[in-house]
């Protein structure tokens, strides 16, 4: 046995189980009413307690070293500091020699049938 | 001659553990960087909201069913590890698999259906993401089944019992992983 394992003792996984099946339910369900706000609490609010609970239980990651917890906290920031250095450019719809009309994700006719015929350069989107 | 992820303990965490954490730690920019473009761009484009509408949340659903049954299985894994018994760690750990097994066998329906009905990865900016980021997290539920498959073959004969932890963490950050995609891919349209 592990000094990991000896240093905590285990929840009751069952009934940590039956609490994400229930809050996997609150994130099917919630939509349903239709409301925005109501989507997004259960949606995502619901995904980020399922997320804790599996971490906190089945992880263990309450009874880890605290360092770890820093690491994979600095995977988060990097995460946080692309999109905060990208959303901004992806956000907008023109630039200095760009526009971003309703086409922008379809190719001009002469260049789908320029990629189609594996005319090399071609612009793919 | 016992081996070093057991015997040796850097930072005060067995080697093996270790390399479990750095693993996650590297797969999270992997992921995050994939979701936090895939977010910032269905911002942008409210279009694929109508996109989105075309995925099936029951299979979602059932799906996420199954990833948490499957980490429910591979917790109990863990704990008959701890108690040494080997031969049920490794029957849970096969139950894991499964659950990973079941996972992809819907995911390969859903994924079939779609693309008869002419959803494929160049449809559209949503259905890009769709097909990479599933798709990547189905290549790292295959991952997580071979390594199981081989832990639980040791387990069986009371060896190593430390790995059953170890690869049960990282299977349970998949399932982490599919909890975010849940929402994103088949709840948000």
């Amino acid at each position: 046995m592990s000094a990991h394992a000896e240093s905590h003792r285990h929840p009751d996984y069952l009934k940590v189980y039956f609490t994400l099946v229930g809050l996997l339910v609150v994130s099917v369900v919630g939509p349903m009413v239709g409301i925005r706000v109501v989507t997004l609490i259960a949606a995502f609010g619901v995904a980020l307690v399922k997320a804790y609970m599996v971490a906190k239980n089945f992880m263990h990651l309450n009874v880890e070293k605290r360092w770890i917890h820093w690491a994979l906290a600095l995977a988060l920031v990097f995460m946080v500091l692309l999109y905060a250095g990208v959303s901004p450019d992806v956000g907008r719809d023109s630039g200095q020699r760009w526009t971003k009309g309703a086409g922008w994700h379809q190719l001009p006719p002469s260049h789908e049938k320029a990629g189609a015929e594996g005319t090399p350069g071609a612009p793919r989107h | 001659m016992r081996p070093i992820a057991t015997t040796r303990s850097a930072m005060g965490i067995p080697t093996g553990r270790l390399a479990v954490w750095w693993v996650l730690v590297s797969e999270i920019v992997i992921f995050g960087g994939l979701l936090a473009s895939y977010v910032m761009n269905r911002i942008a484009h409210a279009e694929w909201g109508a996109q989105a509408a075309h995925t099936n949340t029951w299979a979602g659903a059932f799906n996420t069913l199954v990833l948490l049954t499957s980490s429910l299985s591979a917790v109990f894994a863990h704990q008959a590890a701890e108690g040494g018994d080997g031969r049920r760690a490794a029957r849970f750990l096969r139950l894991t698999v499964l659950g990973g097994g079941i996972f992809l066998v819907v995911k390969s329906i859903e994924w079939t259906h779609e693309i008869r009905e002419g959803f494929v990865i160049q449809s559209g900016g949503f259905w890009s993401y769709y097909y990479t980021a599933a798709g990547l997290h189905a290549f790292h539920v295959i991952a997580g089944m071979c390594v199981m498959l081989w832990v639980a073959a040791s387990a069986e004969r009371n060896q190593d019992l430390h790995r059953v932890e170890n690869v049960g963490i990282y299977w349970h950050f998949v399932d982490v992983v599919w909890i975010f995609l849940f929402p994103l891919l088949y709840i948000a349209k």
